[in-house]
Protein backbone atom coordinates (compact mmCIF):
# COMPACT_ATOMS: atom_id res chain seq x y z
CA UNK A 1 0.00 0.00 0.00
CA UNK A 2 1.52 3.57 -0.97
CA UNK A 3 1.26 6.18 1.48
CA UNK A 4 1.87 9.52 -0.59
CA UNK A 5 0.90 8.78 -4.53
CA UNK A 6 2.47 12.20 -6.02
CA UNK A 7 6.00 11.11 -4.75
CA UNK A 8 5.14 7.30 -5.84
CA UNK A 9 4.20 8.30 -9.08
CA UNK A 10 7.73 10.43 -9.37
CA UNK A 11 9.27 7.20 -8.31
CA UNK A 12 7.13 4.72 -10.94
CA UNK A 13 7.72 7.54 -14.03
CA UNK A 14 11.85 7.74 -12.81
CA UNK A 15 11.89 3.59 -12.93
CA UNK A 16 10.24 3.67 -16.13
CA UNK A 17 12.87 5.36 -17.67
CA UNK A 18 15.05 2.73 -17.20
CA UNK A 19 12.79 0.36 -18.59
CA UNK A 20 11.78 -1.03 -14.37
CA UNK A 21 8.98 -1.61 -12.34
CA UNK A 22 8.61 -1.25 -8.58
CA UNK A 23 8.34 -5.23 -8.19
CA UNK A 24 11.12 -5.76 -10.55
CA UNK A 25 9.37 -6.32 -13.64
CA UNK A 26 10.27 -5.07 -17.54
CA UNK A 27 7.37 -2.58 -18.40
CA UNK A 28 6.04 -5.63 -20.64
CA UNK A 29 6.43 -8.42 -18.36
CA UNK A 30 3.21 -9.97 -16.72
CA UNK A 31 3.43 -11.19 -13.37
CA UNK A 32 4.20 -14.61 -12.37
CA UNK A 33 3.18 -17.14 -11.48
CA UNK A 34 0.11 -17.11 -13.74
CA UNK A 35 -2.40 -20.75 -12.75
CA UNK A 36 -5.10 -21.21 -13.51
CA UNK A 37 -7.03 -24.10 -12.19
CA UNK A 38 -10.22 -25.78 -13.42
CA UNK A 39 -13.20 -26.91 -11.89
CA UNK A 40 -12.93 -25.90 -8.44
CA UNK A 41 -16.61 -25.37 -7.62
CA UNK A 42 -18.66 -28.22 -7.72
CA UNK A 43 -22.12 -27.00 -8.10
CA UNK A 44 -21.15 -24.73 -10.96
CA UNK A 45 -20.95 -26.51 -14.45
CA UNK A 46 -17.39 -25.10 -15.42
CA UNK A 47 -15.75 -22.55 -12.84
CA UNK A 48 -11.95 -21.75 -12.58
CA UNK A 49 -9.52 -19.96 -10.54
CA UNK A 50 -7.26 -17.24 -12.10
CA UNK A 51 -3.78 -16.65 -10.37
CA UNK A 52 -1.84 -13.61 -11.93
CA UNK A 53 0.57 -12.27 -9.07
CA UNK A 54 -1.23 -12.19 -5.90
CA UNK A 55 -4.45 -11.04 -7.78
CA UNK A 56 -6.94 -14.01 -7.46
CA UNK A 57 -10.10 -14.27 -9.61
CA UNK A 58 -12.70 -17.06 -9.39
CA UNK A 59 -15.57 -17.95 -11.96
CA UNK A 60 -18.18 -19.98 -12.08
CA UNK A 61 -20.81 -20.50 -14.51
CA UNK A 62 -24.38 -21.77 -13.93
CA UNK A 63 -26.77 -23.06 -16.91
CA UNK A 64 -30.02 -22.66 -16.49
CA UNK A 65 -32.97 -22.91 -18.85
CA UNK A 66 -35.19 -20.26 -20.17
CA UNK A 67 -37.02 -18.21 -22.45
CA UNK A 68 -35.15 -16.49 -24.94
CA UNK A 69 -35.52 -13.21 -25.96
CA UNK A 70 -38.78 -12.25 -28.36
CA UNK A 71 -36.38 -11.01 -30.92
CA UNK A 72 -34.20 -13.63 -30.75
CA UNK A 73 -36.22 -16.90 -30.38
CA UNK A 74 -33.18 -19.16 -31.46
CA UNK A 75 -30.88 -18.05 -29.13
CA UNK A 76 -28.87 -18.83 -25.67
CA UNK A 77 -28.17 -15.55 -23.24
CA UNK A 78 -25.25 -15.07 -21.46
CA UNK A 79 -25.38 -12.80 -18.45
CA UNK A 80 -21.89 -11.55 -16.66
CA UNK A 81 -21.83 -10.26 -12.90
CA UNK A 82 -18.82 -9.46 -11.53
CA UNK A 83 -18.72 -9.38 -7.47
CA UNK A 84 -15.65 -7.75 -5.28
CA UNK A 85 -15.14 -9.99 -1.66
CA UNK A 86 -14.84 -7.10 0.64
CA UNK A 87 -11.91 -9.18 1.89
CA UNK A 88 -10.64 -8.89 -1.20
CA UNK A 89 -9.10 -5.31 -0.61
CA UNK A 90 -9.74 -2.58 1.69
CA UNK A 91 -10.97 -0.42 -0.59
CA UNK A 92 -13.90 -3.14 -1.04
CA UNK A 93 -17.21 -2.63 1.22
CA UNK A 94 -20.17 -4.71 1.16
CA UNK A 95 -22.99 -4.03 -0.58
CA UNK A 96 -24.34 -2.91 -3.70
CA UNK A 97 -22.33 -3.52 -6.81
CA UNK A 98 -20.01 -0.16 -7.40
CA UNK A 99 -19.17 1.43 -10.35
CA UNK A 100 -16.05 -0.80 -10.79
CA UNK A 101 -17.28 -4.24 -10.49
CA UNK A 102 -20.21 -3.20 -13.24
CA UNK A 103 -17.41 -1.54 -15.69
CA UNK A 104 -15.11 -5.04 -15.00
CA UNK A 105 -18.31 -6.99 -15.69
CA UNK A 106 -19.17 -5.14 -18.85
CA UNK A 107 -15.67 -5.26 -20.20
CA UNK A 108 -15.77 -9.08 -19.65
CA UNK A 109 -19.36 -9.45 -21.47
CA UNK A 110 -18.05 -7.47 -24.28
CA UNK A 111 -15.42 -9.66 -25.16
CA UNK A 112 -17.24 -12.80 -24.79
CA UNK A 113 -20.47 -11.38 -26.36
CA UNK A 114 -18.70 -9.33 -29.25
CA UNK A 115 -16.53 -11.92 -30.09
CA UNK A 116 -19.41 -14.59 -30.70
CA UNK A 117 -17.01 -17.15 -28.12
CA UNK A 118 -19.78 -19.10 -27.50
CA UNK A 119 -22.16 -20.84 -30.22
CA UNK A 120 -25.82 -19.59 -29.00
CA UNK A 121 -27.57 -21.11 -31.49
CA UNK A 122 -26.17 -24.35 -29.82
CA UNK A 123 -27.91 -23.44 -26.57
CA UNK A 124 -31.28 -23.40 -28.08
CA UNK A 125 -33.77 -26.40 -27.09
CA UNK A 126 -37.04 -25.37 -28.36
CA UNK A 127 -37.21 -22.06 -30.28
CA UNK A 128 -39.16 -19.28 -29.13
CA UNK A 129 -39.96 -21.43 -25.97
CA UNK A 130 -36.92 -23.34 -24.10
CA UNK A 131 -32.89 -21.74 -24.41
CA UNK A 132 -30.18 -22.14 -22.21
CA UNK A 133 -29.06 -19.40 -20.12
CA UNK A 134 -25.58 -18.82 -19.27
CA UNK A 135 -24.72 -17.00 -15.95
CA UNK A 136 -21.18 -16.05 -15.37
CA UNK A 137 -20.40 -15.07 -12.25
CA UNK A 138 -16.70 -13.19 -11.20
CA UNK A 139 -15.58 -13.39 -7.93
CA UNK A 140 -13.01 -11.41 -7.15
CA UNK A 141 -10.84 -13.46 -4.08
CA UNK A 142 -8.11 -10.73 -3.75
CA UNK A 143 -6.99 -7.39 -5.52
CA UNK A 144 -3.29 -6.84 -6.48
CA UNK A 145 -4.02 -5.09 -9.40
CA UNK A 146 -5.62 -6.12 -13.06
CA UNK A 147 -8.75 -7.51 -12.30
CA UNK A 148 -9.49 -7.06 -15.29
CA UNK A 149 -7.26 -9.57 -17.32
CA UNK A 150 -7.69 -12.09 -14.50
CA UNK A 151 -11.23 -11.94 -14.81
CA UNK A 152 -11.49 -12.15 -18.82
CA UNK A 153 -9.12 -14.99 -18.47
CA UNK A 154 -10.83 -16.51 -15.29
CA UNK A 155 -14.37 -16.54 -17.63
CA UNK A 156 -13.39 -18.08 -20.78
CA UNK A 157 -11.51 -20.76 -19.00
CA UNK A 158 -14.69 -21.32 -16.67
CA UNK A 159 -17.26 -21.47 -19.87
CA UNK A 160 -14.20 -24.20 -21.65
CA UNK A 161 -14.62 -26.15 -18.45
CA UNK A 162 -18.72 -26.44 -18.23
CA UNK A 163 -20.28 -29.22 -19.06
CA UNK A 164 -24.43 -29.06 -19.96
CA UNK A 165 -26.68 -31.40 -16.89
CA UNK A 166 -28.88 -33.62 -17.97
CA UNK A 167 -32.33 -32.20 -19.28
CA UNK A 168 -35.29 -34.19 -18.56
CA UNK A 169 -38.26 -35.15 -20.54
CA UNK A 170 -40.48 -32.42 -18.33
CA UNK A 171 -37.68 -30.00 -19.09
CA UNK A 172 -36.56 -29.87 -16.16
CA UNK A 173 -32.88 -29.48 -15.24
CA UNK A 174 -30.86 -32.09 -13.29
CA UNK A 175 -28.14 -30.78 -11.70
CA UNK A 176 -27.28 -33.97 -9.86
CA UNK A 177 -26.10 -35.25 -13.14
CA UNK A 178 -23.78 -34.19 -16.03
CA UNK A 179 -23.59 -34.80 -19.73
CA UNK A 180 -20.26 -35.03 -21.41
CA UNK A 181 -21.37 -32.41 -23.59
CA UNK A 182 -19.45 -29.33 -23.46
CA UNK A 183 -20.46 -25.71 -23.76
CA UNK A 184 -20.17 -24.58 -27.15
CA UNK A 185 -17.23 -22.19 -27.62
CA UNK A 186 -16.13 -21.34 -30.57
CA UNK A 187 -13.39 -18.28 -30.17
CA UNK A 188 -11.63 -17.72 -27.38
CA UNK A 189 -11.45 -13.48 -26.44
CA UNK A 190 -8.53 -12.86 -23.80
CA UNK A 191 -8.41 -9.26 -22.96
CA UNK A 192 -4.83 -6.89 -22.20
CA UNK A 193 -5.16 -4.21 -20.05
CA UNK A 194 -2.41 -1.47 -21.00
CA UNK A 195 -1.29 1.31 -17.73
CA UNK A 196 -0.41 4.56 -18.80
CA UNK A 197 1.43 6.15 -16.41
CA UNK A 198 3.50 9.32 -17.90
CA UNK A 199 4.52 8.61 -21.09
CA UNK A 200 5.07 5.21 -21.37
CA UNK A 201 3.20 2.04 -21.30
CA UNK A 202 2.55 -0.89 -18.51
CA UNK A 203 1.34 -3.95 -18.77
CA UNK A 204 -0.67 -6.08 -16.34
CA UNK A 205 -0.24 -3.06 -13.33
CA UNK A 206 0.14 -4.11 -9.96
CA UNK A 207 -2.53 -2.02 -7.68
CA UNK A 208 -0.38 0.48 -6.76
CA UNK A 209 0.40 1.58 -10.03
CA UNK A 210 -3.16 1.40 -10.81
CA UNK A 211 -3.76 4.06 -8.25
CA UNK A 212 -1.29 6.38 -10.12
CA UNK A 213 -2.11 5.57 -13.14
CA UNK A 214 -3.31 7.97 -15.96
CA UNK A 215 -4.98 5.71 -17.88
CA UNK A 216 -5.66 2.65 -18.95
CA UNK A 217 -7.30 0.47 -22.27
CA UNK A 218 -8.61 -2.80 -22.32
CA UNK A 219 -8.07 -4.48 -25.60
CA UNK A 220 -10.19 -7.77 -25.83
CA UNK A 221 -9.13 -9.88 -28.80
CA UNK A 222 -9.34 -13.43 -29.95
CA UNK A 223 -7.47 -16.77 -31.88
CA UNK A 224 -7.73 -15.43 -35.30
CA UNK A 225 -6.33 -11.76 -34.17
CA UNK A 226 -9.70 -9.84 -34.16
CA UNK A 227 -10.06 -7.44 -31.42
CA UNK A 228 -13.21 -8.17 -30.47
CA UNK A 229 -13.82 -4.91 -27.46
CA UNK A 230 -12.18 -1.36 -26.32
CA UNK A 231 -12.45 -0.37 -23.11
CA UNK A 232 -10.67 2.99 -22.37
CA UNK A 233 -10.37 4.09 -18.70
CA UNK A 234 -8.80 6.38 -16.37
CA UNK A 235 -8.27 10.29 -16.94
CA UNK A 236 -5.77 10.78 -19.13
CA UNK A 237 -5.83 10.41 -22.57
CA UNK A 238 -3.83 8.47 -25.52
CA UNK A 239 -2.68 9.74 -28.80
CA UNK A 240 -3.35 7.59 -31.49
CA UNK A 241 0.30 6.45 -31.81
CA UNK A 242 0.03 5.13 -28.51
CA UNK A 243 -3.24 3.16 -29.05
CA UNK A 244 -1.56 1.86 -32.46
CA UNK A 245 1.45 0.71 -30.44
CA UNK A 246 -0.98 -0.80 -27.27
CA UNK A 247 -2.42 -2.97 -29.81
CA UNK A 248 0.21 -4.16 -30.83
CA UNK A 249 1.38 -4.89 -27.65
CA UNK A 250 -2.27 -6.58 -26.81
CA UNK A 251 -1.42 -8.84 -29.54
CA UNK A 252 1.64 -10.35 -28.98
CA UNK A 253 0.43 -10.39 -24.94
CA UNK A 254 -3.01 -12.44 -25.42
CA UNK A 255 -0.90 -14.90 -27.56
CA UNK A 256 1.06 -15.45 -24.86
CA UNK A 257 -1.65 -15.79 -22.22
CA UNK A 258 -3.58 -17.73 -24.47
CA UNK A 259 -0.88 -20.73 -23.71
CA UNK A 260 -1.66 -21.34 -20.33
CA UNK A 261 -5.48 -21.86 -22.11
CA UNK A 262 -5.28 -25.49 -22.65
CA UNK B 1 0.96 -20.31 43.11
CA UNK B 2 1.39 -18.17 39.94
CA UNK B 3 2.41 -20.46 36.56
CA UNK B 4 3.12 -19.02 32.79
CA UNK B 5 1.66 -21.30 30.75
CA UNK B 6 3.31 -20.52 27.43
CA UNK B 7 6.52 -20.17 26.51
CA UNK B 8 8.26 -16.64 25.65
CA UNK B 9 8.52 -15.97 21.75
CA UNK B 10 5.65 -18.22 21.69
CA UNK B 11 2.80 -17.26 19.08
CA UNK B 12 -0.65 -16.77 20.87
CA UNK B 13 -4.54 -15.96 19.52
CA UNK B 14 -6.93 -13.54 21.11
CA UNK B 15 -8.27 -14.92 24.58
CA UNK B 16 -5.45 -17.43 24.84
CA UNK B 17 -4.44 -18.12 28.73
CA UNK B 18 -0.90 -16.90 29.12
CA UNK B 19 -0.59 -16.95 32.74
CA UNK B 20 -2.53 -17.56 35.78
CA UNK B 21 -1.83 -15.72 39.06
CA UNK B 22 -1.65 -12.54 40.69
CA UNK B 23 2.46 -12.74 40.21
CA UNK B 24 2.41 -11.44 36.78
CA UNK B 25 1.15 -8.17 35.38
CA UNK B 26 -0.86 -7.56 32.20
CA UNK B 27 0.94 -5.25 29.87
CA UNK B 28 -0.10 -4.23 26.38
CA UNK B 29 -1.79 -6.84 24.06
CA UNK B 30 -3.23 -8.57 27.26
CA UNK B 31 -5.80 -8.79 30.14
CA UNK B 32 -6.32 -9.84 33.13
CA UNK B 33 -9.84 -11.92 33.78
CA UNK B 34 -9.93 -13.64 37.49
CA UNK B 35 -6.73 -14.65 38.20
CA UNK B 36 -5.38 -15.49 34.69
CA UNK B 37 -4.15 -13.15 32.23
CA UNK B 38 -5.59 -13.75 28.69
CA UNK B 39 -3.79 -12.52 25.43
CA UNK B 40 -5.69 -9.76 23.24
CA UNK B 41 -4.82 -10.04 20.48
CA UNK B 42 -1.95 -12.44 17.94
CA UNK B 43 0.91 -12.15 18.19
CA UNK B 44 4.24 -12.85 20.11
CA UNK B 45 4.71 -12.97 24.07
CA UNK B 46 7.34 -11.13 25.47
CA UNK B 47 7.98 -11.55 29.30
CA UNK B 48 10.14 -9.01 31.25
CA UNK B 49 10.34 -9.92 35.14
CA UNK B 50 7.26 -10.15 36.02
CA UNK B 51 5.21 -8.10 32.73
CA UNK B 52 3.57 -9.71 30.45
CA UNK B 53 3.30 -8.37 26.84
CA UNK B 54 1.71 -9.52 23.43
CA UNK B 55 3.37 -8.00 20.35
CA UNK B 56 1.02 -7.94 17.62
CA UNK B 57 2.15 -9.71 14.38
CA UNK B 58 1.09 -7.05 12.65
CA UNK B 59 -1.93 -3.83 12.69
CA UNK B 60 -2.75 -0.39 13.09
CA UNK B 61 -0.24 1.91 14.66
CA UNK B 62 -1.91 2.94 17.95
CA UNK B 63 -0.59 6.39 19.52
CA UNK B 64 1.54 7.09 22.02
CA UNK B 65 2.68 9.82 23.24
CA UNK B 66 6.12 11.18 22.80
CA UNK B 67 6.80 8.87 19.66
CA UNK B 68 8.11 10.04 16.66
CA UNK B 69 6.22 9.88 14.06
CA UNK B 70 6.21 10.09 10.07
CA UNK B 71 3.24 12.16 8.69
CA UNK B 72 1.90 12.93 5.17
CA UNK B 73 -0.18 15.88 5.29
CA UNK B 74 -3.50 15.13 3.99
CA UNK B 75 -5.41 18.18 4.67
CA UNK B 76 -5.60 21.95 5.79
CA UNK B 77 -7.77 23.68 7.86
CA UNK B 78 -8.01 27.11 9.41
CA UNK B 79 -5.63 26.75 12.26
CA UNK B 80 -3.58 23.59 11.42
CA UNK B 81 -3.45 20.65 8.92
CA UNK B 82 -4.67 17.02 9.36
CA UNK B 83 -1.75 14.33 9.17
CA UNK B 84 -1.86 10.66 7.97
CA UNK B 85 -0.05 8.69 10.30
CA UNK B 86 -1.78 5.09 9.81
CA UNK B 87 -3.80 5.35 12.49
CA UNK B 88 -7.14 5.04 13.16
CA UNK B 89 -7.65 8.41 14.20
CA UNK B 90 -7.88 12.03 13.72
CA UNK B 91 -4.65 13.42 13.32
CA UNK B 92 -4.22 17.14 13.89
CA UNK B 93 -1.22 19.37 13.71
CA UNK B 94 -2.21 23.05 15.03
CA UNK B 95 -0.04 25.88 13.83
CA UNK B 96 1.43 26.84 16.46
CA UNK B 97 3.00 24.13 17.61
CA UNK B 98 4.64 23.72 13.88
CA UNK B 99 5.76 27.15 12.76
CA UNK B 100 7.79 28.99 14.81
CA UNK B 101 6.69 32.79 13.43
CA UNK B 102 3.43 34.30 14.49
CA UNK B 103 1.22 33.74 11.90
CA UNK B 104 -1.78 36.10 11.15
CA UNK B 105 -5.05 33.19 11.04
CA UNK B 106 -7.45 35.16 8.98
CA UNK B 107 -4.94 36.66 6.31
CA UNK B 108 -2.20 34.20 5.34
CA UNK B 109 -2.57 31.07 3.48
CA UNK B 110 -1.12 27.91 5.34
CA UNK B 111 -0.28 26.16 2.25
CA UNK B 112 2.55 28.17 2.19
CA UNK B 113 4.06 26.45 5.07
CA UNK B 114 2.57 22.68 4.61
CA UNK B 115 0.79 21.68 1.55
CA UNK B 116 -1.13 18.68 0.71
CA UNK B 117 1.07 15.76 0.25
CA UNK B 118 3.95 17.35 2.14
CA UNK B 119 6.20 14.75 4.48
CA UNK B 120 6.55 15.64 7.94
CA UNK B 121 8.62 14.51 11.17
CA UNK B 122 6.78 15.07 14.38
CA UNK B 123 6.21 14.15 17.80
CA UNK B 124 3.09 13.34 19.32
CA UNK B 125 2.08 15.66 21.63
CA UNK B 126 -1.30 14.41 23.53
CA UNK B 127 -3.51 11.77 22.89
CA UNK B 128 -6.30 12.82 24.44
CA UNK B 129 -9.34 9.90 25.92
CA UNK B 130 -11.25 10.38 22.80
CA UNK B 131 -8.10 10.04 21.16
CA UNK B 132 -7.85 13.03 19.34
CA UNK B 133 -4.29 13.08 18.75
CA UNK B 134 -2.05 15.93 18.62
CA UNK B 135 1.22 16.43 16.75
CA UNK B 136 4.13 19.08 17.85
CA UNK B 137 7.39 19.78 15.95
CA UNK B 138 8.75 22.10 18.40
CA UNK B 139 11.96 20.25 19.02
CA UNK B 140 15.36 19.33 17.55
CA UNK B 141 15.21 17.85 14.45
CA UNK B 142 11.38 17.83 13.70
CA UNK B 143 10.95 19.14 9.98
CA UNK B 144 9.16 18.83 6.99
CA UNK B 145 11.39 16.40 4.83
CA UNK B 146 11.57 17.36 1.10
CA UNK B 147 11.46 15.45 -2.11
CA UNK B 148 11.95 11.86 -1.25
CA UNK B 149 8.42 9.41 -0.45
CA UNK B 150 7.02 7.02 1.78
CA UNK B 151 6.96 3.71 2.51
CA UNK B 152 5.45 1.36 4.98
CA UNK B 153 6.45 -1.33 7.26
CA UNK B 154 4.14 -2.91 9.83
CA UNK B 155 4.68 -0.47 12.91
CA UNK B 156 5.31 -3.83 15.23
CA UNK B 157 8.68 -4.49 13.14
CA UNK B 158 9.89 -1.02 13.23
CA UNK B 159 12.64 -2.14 16.07
CA UNK B 160 13.31 -5.33 13.65
CA UNK B 161 14.09 -2.94 11.27
CA UNK B 162 15.80 -0.03 13.33
CA UNK B 163 18.22 -2.53 14.61
CA UNK B 164 20.00 -3.02 18.02
CA UNK B 165 21.64 0.40 18.18
CA UNK B 166 20.17 1.41 15.08
CA UNK B 167 22.54 -1.09 13.41
CA UNK B 168 20.43 -2.71 10.54
CA UNK B 169 19.36 0.87 9.42
CA UNK B 170 22.33 1.89 8.95
CA UNK B 171 23.91 -1.15 7.15
CA UNK B 172 20.91 -0.48 4.58
CA UNK B 173 22.08 3.26 4.72
CA UNK B 174 25.56 2.48 3.70
CA UNK B 175 24.69 0.16 1.28
CA UNK B 176 22.52 2.02 -1.06
CA UNK B 177 23.28 5.24 -0.42
CA UNK B 178 20.02 6.79 0.57
CA UNK B 179 19.12 8.95 3.24
CA UNK B 180 16.37 7.06 5.44
CA UNK B 181 14.36 7.94 8.19
CA UNK B 182 12.20 5.98 10.26
CA UNK B 183 8.75 6.67 12.16
CA UNK B 184 7.69 4.64 15.04
CA UNK B 185 4.36 4.58 13.06
CA UNK B 186 5.51 2.41 10.57
CA UNK B 187 6.08 5.35 7.69
CA UNK B 188 9.67 5.48 6.34
CA UNK B 189 10.91 8.51 4.46
CA UNK B 190 13.49 7.36 1.96
CA UNK B 191 15.22 9.71 -0.67
CA UNK B 192 18.37 9.13 -3.01
CA UNK B 193 19.00 7.08 -6.22
CA UNK B 194 16.41 5.72 -7.70
CA UNK B 195 18.90 2.01 -7.57
CA UNK B 196 18.83 2.64 -3.88
CA UNK B 197 15.30 3.50 -3.33
CA UNK B 198 14.25 0.22 -4.63
CA UNK B 199 16.52 -1.65 -2.48
CA UNK B 200 15.51 -0.31 0.51
CA UNK B 201 12.37 -1.25 -0.46
CA UNK B 202 13.30 -4.94 -1.28
CA UNK B 203 15.32 -4.75 2.07
CA UNK B 204 12.05 -3.23 4.18
CA UNK B 205 9.58 -6.00 2.25
CA UNK B 206 12.15 -8.92 3.82
CA UNK B 207 12.67 -7.24 6.90
CA UNK B 208 8.68 -7.11 7.10
CA UNK B 209 8.26 -10.82 6.13
CA UNK B 210 11.18 -12.20 8.41
CA UNK B 211 10.85 -10.25 11.05
CA UNK B 212 10.54 -13.17 13.56
CA UNK B 213 13.45 -15.38 11.58
CA UNK B 214 16.65 -15.09 13.65
CA UNK B 215 19.88 -14.07 11.72
CA UNK B 216 18.05 -11.12 10.21
CA UNK B 217 20.73 -9.27 9.64
CA UNK B 218 23.10 -11.59 7.66
CA UNK B 219 20.20 -12.36 5.48
CA UNK B 220 19.61 -8.76 4.77
CA UNK B 221 23.25 -7.98 3.92
CA UNK B 222 23.73 -10.87 1.68
CA UNK B 223 20.21 -9.48 -0.32
CA UNK B 224 21.72 -5.75 -0.33
CA UNK B 225 25.46 -7.33 -1.75
CA UNK B 226 23.51 -9.23 -4.19
CA UNK B 227 21.48 -6.17 -5.15
CA UNK B 228 24.21 -3.83 -5.57
CA UNK B 229 26.20 -6.18 -7.49
CA UNK B 230 23.62 -6.33 -9.74
CA UNK B 231 23.20 -2.66 -10.49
Amino acid sequence: MIVDGVNFKKYVMELSKKEKRVDGRGLLEYRKPIKIEYGVSKNAEGSATVTIGKTKVVCGVKLEIGEPYPDRPDEGTMIVTAEFAALASPEFEPGAPGEKSIELARIVDRGIRESGAIDVKKLCVKPGEKVWLAFIDIYVQNHDGNLIDASALAALAALMDAKFPKLKEDGTVDYKEHTNEKLPIVHKPIACTITKIGDKLFVDANVDEENVSDGRITITIDETGTINALQKGGMGGMTEEEINKCIEIAMEKTNELRKFIV
Amino acid sequence: MSELLVNEKEIVVPGEEIARGMDFLPSLGTFREGESIYAKKLGIVEVKKHVIKVIPLRGYYMPKRGDTVIGVVTNIGFSGWTVDIGAPYDVNLPVGEAVRERVELLRSDLSKYFDIGDVVVANIFNVTKSKLIQLSMRDYGLRKLKGGRVIKISPSKVPRLIGKGGSMVSMIKEYTNCEINVGQNGYIWINGPIEGQYLVEKAVDLIEEKAHTSGLTDTIKQMLEKGVKNE
